[in-house]
């Protein structure tokens, strides 16, 4: 057992927990801080794979902005600031039990899924810096398009998240 | 590379420790005498009135979805301006149009009036 | 290398040598090594707080016309243990209903939040806690823990007034990102590398010189992230009693005043690395730690201008604040970023005056430009006075018993 094995085992459990205590949880803003450990805990795993640049930015999005625009929407809804009751019903161990089959399923076929069952070479240091990705990003034979058509999708995002949340000014005022 | 995250990671938690530790021997070495009055919630010296919620404002929840679209283009920025040295005029082109796209969006934002503080 | 010429990578490898003579293995060793390193680091920073507390405590008073401390110990250096002593015997009183995790983990995280800065500023040139290639974002990233750490103690005090205070300061905080984010791409282009070894490695000349308007932008987001005046809208006691520590006490409490002031100087070693040159300065080739001290002259330098920014200027209101942010600020540091793209992939390699020529001109016309857009809209859209009546008692003005002060 490395060390990195253990931080892994010990990430990995800190992370279902907190996903576990994110869905199970009975005050709403207590689920919104159980999923920025999670958050947290994922930009761990990718540190771990040596994607530094993936792990920063995990940070700086989602728990810089993601998680604070969950935590005002949360608060715009006035009954965030009440308890509430545990969120199971009668159904709950159906559900369980269908959930779980699921899940194993998934997890069997992914396992054993061909294009995983080949390891894969790890890349080369001059191969793992951000400014392969950049150059990759930039190059009309590789994700140029891609950049650019992202560009187009914030600003949809954009655009319609101000017409849906900005309230209307009436007319003559 | 791995042993620079460990640094990383060694140094937060020793930095999450630190303060943890100072306030726990603060917290052993002062008194203890709650009573009821000076553990009310603080209303300017009043009683509260009403059950405590606030009048939450939707600008508040603007600035934030304009903060994510920025914080995003940015961080896709990030790579093209690391390899600003090495591409030739037309990389440095596609990255102006990245940026004037999302200009243009911020003076949708701006025009539509949602960066008032009302 | 020598002791003299560089006393701190020496003591690091007898250290190194050391524990490998005691048969500890190759990566325990760099463990140890690293926890002492970062531990010296934090304790370190800490304590430094206390120093700075008291070196602004006296410079604004003096700035104020007046003394500041002066009665413990000489020149009043003591007085910042006297009030650490204070503070460590206060009680905490938990209000109630609070939540016991978020309240008490708000004021730790605070602090972490800004120490965790520390861990990848190069101090010299061979003393640096690590070069890790995306340095720029962690200290981006880690921001956003601070703000995190404001939501939790609004959110943890069971109080309407800490909750208001903590969004409106998460408000401020995540306007003010925007174009700290955007400027720090100037940089990054020039020194062609995120990591903050080499964007210092990479200034000859400092940036400061190729990019002067990114750096008075990076340096007014800097401010305002901080929350000092004249950002210090959340903690106005006229405003917000108190914003959103508005319910710790004792060590708590000082806690976020340590985060505090530990982030204004936290921003002025940043500000140093990126834009003045770091270590840089003459000398250093052959004394890697003439570089330690060339860092710690900049970065007080800068500091002073924060500190007499604070004591000069007044407050902003928050529709002014976040107007200069995003209809100022913002536009403003996406067309630099354009315009330096542009002027420095059109002009040959190499020529080095010639370069610092053609950005500096450029850096000009963008800064006269705004200027004249700002001035343009502030003429159309005056400032509305209530009255015309100015009820100033001027000693001149007043008739000899007549009116008096005019309403």
């Amino acid at each position: 057992m490395t060390g990195i094995q253990i931080l892994f085992i010990v990430n990995a459990l800190v992370i279902i927990f907190s996903a576990v205590m994110t869905v199970t949880a009975r005050h709403m803003i207590h689920a919104a801080l159980w999923f920025v450990l999670a958050l947290l805990g994922v930009a761990v795993v990718y540190a771990m794979l040596e994607a530094g640049f993936f792990a920063v930015v995990q940070v700086l999005i989602y728990v810089g902005a993601i998680a604070i625009l969950i935590i005002f929407a949360v608060m715009l809804t006035r009954r965030a600031l009440e308890d509430q009751e545990k969120p199971f019903n009668r159904a709950s161990l159906v559900t369980l039990l269908i959930v779980g089959i699921v899940f194993v399923g998934l997890i069997l076929s992914i396992r054993f899924w061909p294009l995983l069952q080949s390891t894969t070479v790890p890349l080369s240091p001059d191969q793992l810096t951000v400014g392969t990705l950049g150059l990759a990003l930039t190059d009309p034979q590789q994700f140029a398009l891609p950049f650019e058509v992202t560009s187009i999708l914030l600003l949809a995002a954009m655009i319609g998240a101000i017409y849906i949340a900005h309230e209307r000014k009436e007319k003559g005022k | 590379m791995l042993h620079e995250w460990l640094y990383i990671g060694i140094f937060l938690t020793i930095a999450l420790a630190i303060p943890a530790i100072a306030l726990t021997i603060a917290g052993i070495l002062s008194p203890k005498k709650p009573n009821p009055i000076k553990n009310s919630t603080y209303e300017c010296g009043m009683e509260t009135v009403g059950v405590s919620w606030i009048q939450f404002k939707v600008q508040y929840y603007i600035y934030g979805l304009v903060f994510l679209v920025f914080d995003v283009e940015t961080v896709l920025l990030y790579p093209w301006a690391v390899a600003y040295n090495k591409v030739p005029l037309y990389g440095v082109l596609e990255g102006i149009l990245f940026v004037f796209i999302l200009a243009s969006g911020l003076i949708y934002v701006w025009r539509k009036g949602a960066l008032e503080w009302v | 290398m020598s002791f003299i010429q560089d006393p701190i990578p020496w003591v690091i490898h007898w250290l190194e040598t050391l524990l490998i003579g005691w048969g500890l293995s190759e990566s325990l060793t760099q463990v140890v090594l690293f926890v002492l390193g970062a531990g010296l680091i934090s304790v370190g920073a800490m304590f430094f707080t206390t120093m700075l507390i008291w070196a602004e405590r006296k410079i604004g008073g003096r700035f104020q016309d007046r003394l500041g401390p002066n009665r413990v110990g000489p020149w009043g250096i003591f007085q910042t243990f006297a009030d650490m002593l204070k503070i460590f015997t206060k009680e905490y009183i938990n209000p109630v209903g609070v939540d016991k995790v978020p309240f008490n983990l708000a004021p730790v995280l605070s602090v972490a939040a800004v120490l965790a800065i520390w861990s990848v500023i190069p101090f010299s040139q061979t003393v640096f806690g690590t070069d890790i290639s995306v340095g720029l974002l962690i200290i981006i990233a880690v921001g956003g823990l601070g703000e995190m750490a404001i939501i939790l103690a609004g959110f943890g005090s069971n109080n309407k007034y800490a909750l208001l205070g903590a969004f409106r300061a998460v408000a401020q905080l995540i306007s003010y990102e925007v174009p700290l984010v955007i400027v720090l791409l100037i940089p990054v282009m020039f020194s062609g590398s995120m990591g903050l070894n080499d964007i210092v490695a990479a200034q000859k000349i400092p940036f400061i010189i190729y990019a002067p308007v990114a750096c008075v932008i990076f340096f007014i987001c800097s401010i305002a992230e901080n929350g000092r005046a004249p950002f210090d809208l959340i903690e106005a006691d006229s405003e917000l009693v108190a914003g959103y520590n508005i319910e710790y006490s004792g060590l708590k409490f000082g806690m976020f005043f340590v985060a505090d002031f530990l982030h204004a100087f936290t921003s002025a070693i940043v500000f140093t690395t990126i834009f003045l040159g770091g270590w840089q300065g003459p000398g250093v080739e052959e004394m890697p730690v003439l570089g330690g001290f060339y860092l710690l002259l900049k970065t007080l330098v800068v500091y002073f201008m924060m500190l007499a920014i604070r004591f000069t200027v007044p407050r902003f209101r928050i529709d002014q604040m976040m107007a200069l942010n995003w209809k100022v600020l913002t536009p403003l540091s996406l067309v630099a970023v354009l315009v330096t793209a542009v002027v420095d992939k059109s002009i040959p390699q190499g020529n080095s005056l010639f370069r610092i020529a053609a950005l500096l001109v450029a850096n000009l016309i963008l800064w006269l430009v705004a200027d004249r857009m700002i001035t343009a809209f502030r003429k159309r859209h005056p400032v509305q006075v209530v009255s015309n009546k100015r009820p100033l008692a001027r000693p001149e003005r007043l008739p000899a018993g007549g009116e008096g002060i005019s309403q």
